[in-house]
């Protein structure tokens, strides 16, 4: 009986917690497809004459960004999400963006001829600090429903964004936030995008607190019952959180969503053991932001539609839909 | 050897426990008991430094549980909370795995996996070792807990109301488990029982309480009599003899 029952529900091959390769290879060349498109997709004819220079001044640094952007935006979220065993969270629902764009902000004001390694490091932060008053107001809160984690998050960043707005209004910088909240590729060129690199090794981090944040996401006293540094891990984690995105908003503004559909979507199929997901979540955001940049791109050429655009639609269906399974499931 | 020295705990204006003083000796299945509120789990989570206590000193095994190096303390002392909810989407394997945690800081070799197996076999998990968590019912749950601290394979083990949700077979299951690591293993077991007559049949040490304070503390004979029971659990109880224990009874006055 039990093992007709089992036989039924666990299909030989994909048993979890096995590293399925072959999928993941497949899904490798997917996102590759994808990056290689994006190389070869714009207005820009290549054949023609400086085609060559246009490819490595413009296409290879925009798909390079797209592919450091798209990987640390989606590590982030679940990053965060591990954080505050929260599936709704993710740096633009805890605040953590809109702090970084206050940051940029104030360099911009306060240090107007700064190189953008000081702007990105103003950012985050503005980012860290900002996530910390996050965790530290959750921990306050007593009803940690699923919902009222993202509210609170949502909420804090939106009286962060007022607070950048009211700035930028007096000192005459609000058309610089327009490009900041609506994240692009599409000023992306060589020398602007460099310090992109940086996030890369965030991600490498990630990959070496793996297991720690599989246990941290069981919790505070499950963590500290395994010998887990609890509070030092959350602020590890909150810093390469802070970092991917000041980063990120200082290249190429906010990428609404991102590390929520994609980490979610990778633990529907997959569940939550993080150290064999974290490839598909790097994978499944390069792809993702690709995808909606090669959309924002050609839907309307010669003209490109902002990537966050497309990103907030698709992310926006996503959030919906991913609530309603939640309500559906208890 | 754990040893409470002083322990007292007060949430906002509620006096919770103590201050207490107990020793609890190294080897064998201490049961906790007493009403709700009595601040079982008070004492055992402060005892498993889950909870930090307002005044006092609690050492296991030697070890001062507030100033022990976390990563020590956790090879040697693993503590199961009364509630356990995890979001997170992990196969019962993959849970129990984390239980060795402490012994490989995530990289499990080959003694780590079989010491998984053998928890998992102990609580008869290994059909469901590969479902989800959220999809097993409230006491296969349960059972899935208890493993993963079993797995981390410490010399003291704290389990608060492990036998919440589980069926009569599973209880009773649990609590010889139980015994047998305690008898085979040489484990020190405490744990908060809500049902006094398996306390009375399986462990070697009964500790009741009320409002906050150890009141008797002794072998379930010597805990297992009218007065004690009818004054600690304020119901007229009687104990009657059982199948080689004493057994309460007091579901009608
Ligand atoms: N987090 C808390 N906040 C406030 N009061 C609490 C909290 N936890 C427990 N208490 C109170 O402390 C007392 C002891 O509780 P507890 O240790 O959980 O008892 P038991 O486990 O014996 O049922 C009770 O009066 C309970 O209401
Ligand atoms: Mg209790």
């Amino acid at each position: 009986m039990t093992l007709a029952t089992d036989a039924a529900t666990v299909a030989p091959g994909t048993r979890p917690g096995r590293r399925p390769v072959v999928p993941l290879a497949l899904a490798g060349l997917l996102t590759l497809a994808l990056v290689v498109a994006s190389l070869f997709v714009g207005v820009y004819d290549l054949r023609a004459d400086g085609g060559g220079d246009m490819f490595l001044i413009t296409r290879v640094p925009r798909t390079l960004a797209l592919v450091l952007a798209g990987s640390a935006m989606a590590v982030s979220g679940l990053v965060l999400q591990q954080l505050t065993q929260n599936r709704f969270v993710e740096p633009t629902t805890s605040g953590t963006s809109e702090w970084a764009a206050l940051g940029l902000l104030l360099s911009v004001i306060l240090l107007p001829s700064a190189g953008i390694a000081t702007r990105m490091v103003i950012a985050s932060l503005a980012a860290f600090a900002g996530t910390m008053v996050f965790m530290a107001v959750l921990r306050r809160v007593q009803v940690r429903s699923t919902l009222v984690v993202p509210v609170v998050g949502i909420m804090l960043g939106a009286v962060v964004s007022s607070l950048t707005t009211l700035l930028a209004i007096s000192t005459n910088y609000l058309q610089l936030l327009g490009t900041w909240f609506m994240g692009s590729f599409t000023g992306v060129v060589r020398g602007q995008y460099e310090v992109l690199w940086v996030v890369a090794a965030v991600c490498a981090a990630t990959f070496v607190l793996a297991d720690r944040l599989t246990v941290a996401g069981l919790g505070r006293d499950v963590a500290t019952n395994l010998g887990l540094g609890y509070d030092r891990l959350v602020l590890l984690g909150t810093a390469l959180v802070a970092v991917a995105s000041g980063v990120t908003t200082v290249v190429v503004g906010f990428l609404p969503f991102l590390g929520l559909v994609v980490p979610n979507v990778v633990a529907l199929l997959r569940g939550d053991d993080l150290r064999s997901n974290l490839p598909w979540v790097c994978l499944g955001g390069v792809a993702l932001v690709t995808a909606c940049d090669l959309v924002g791109r050609t839907v309307r050429m010669p003209f490109e539609v902002p990537v966050a655009m497309v990103l907030g639609l698709v992310g926006a269906a996503a959030f919906v839909a991913l609530v309603l399974r939640v309500q559906r499931r208890g | 050897m754990i040893t409470l020295d002083g322990v007292a705990k007060t949430y906002g204006d509620v006096h919770a426990l103590g201050p207490v003083d107990l020793e609890i000796p190294t080897g064998g299945v201490t049961a906790l008991v007493g009403p709700n509120g009595a601040g079982k789990s008070t004492m055992l989570t402060i005892v498993g430094r889950l909870l930090g206590a307002d005044a006092g000193r609690v050492t296991v095994g030697g070890l001062d549980v507030v100033t022990a190096r976390p990563r020590e303390l956790a090879k040697r002392l693993a503590i199961l909370r009364q509630e356990n909810h995890f979001v997170a989407r992990l196969t019962v394997r993959q849970l129990v795995q984390l239980g060795r945690f402490p012994h490989s800081q995530g990289r499990i070799t080959r003694d780590d996996e079989a010491a998984v197996d053998t928890a998992l076999g102990f609580l008869d998990l290994v059909d469901l070792q590969h479902r989800f968590l959220d999809e097993l019912s409230g006491g296969q749950r349960q059972r899935a807990y208890v493993a993963m601290v079993l797995a981390q394979d410490t010399e003291y083990v704290l389990l608060d109301e492990p036998l919440n949700n589980l069926d009569m077979q599973h209880a009773v299951s649990m609590m010889a488990r139980l015994r047998r690591a305690a008898d085979e293993l040489g484990k020190t077991v405490v744990l908060v029982v809500h049902d006094i007559n398996f306390a009375s049949a399986y462990a070697d040490q009964v500790v009741a309480m009320t409002e906050g304070r150890v009141r008797y503390v002794g072998t379930p004979r010597e805990v297992m009599t009218d007065a004690v029971l009818s004054d600690v659990f304020a119901t007229p109880v009687t104990v009657v003899e059982g199948p080689g224990y004493p057994l309460a009874v007091y579901y009608r006055a």
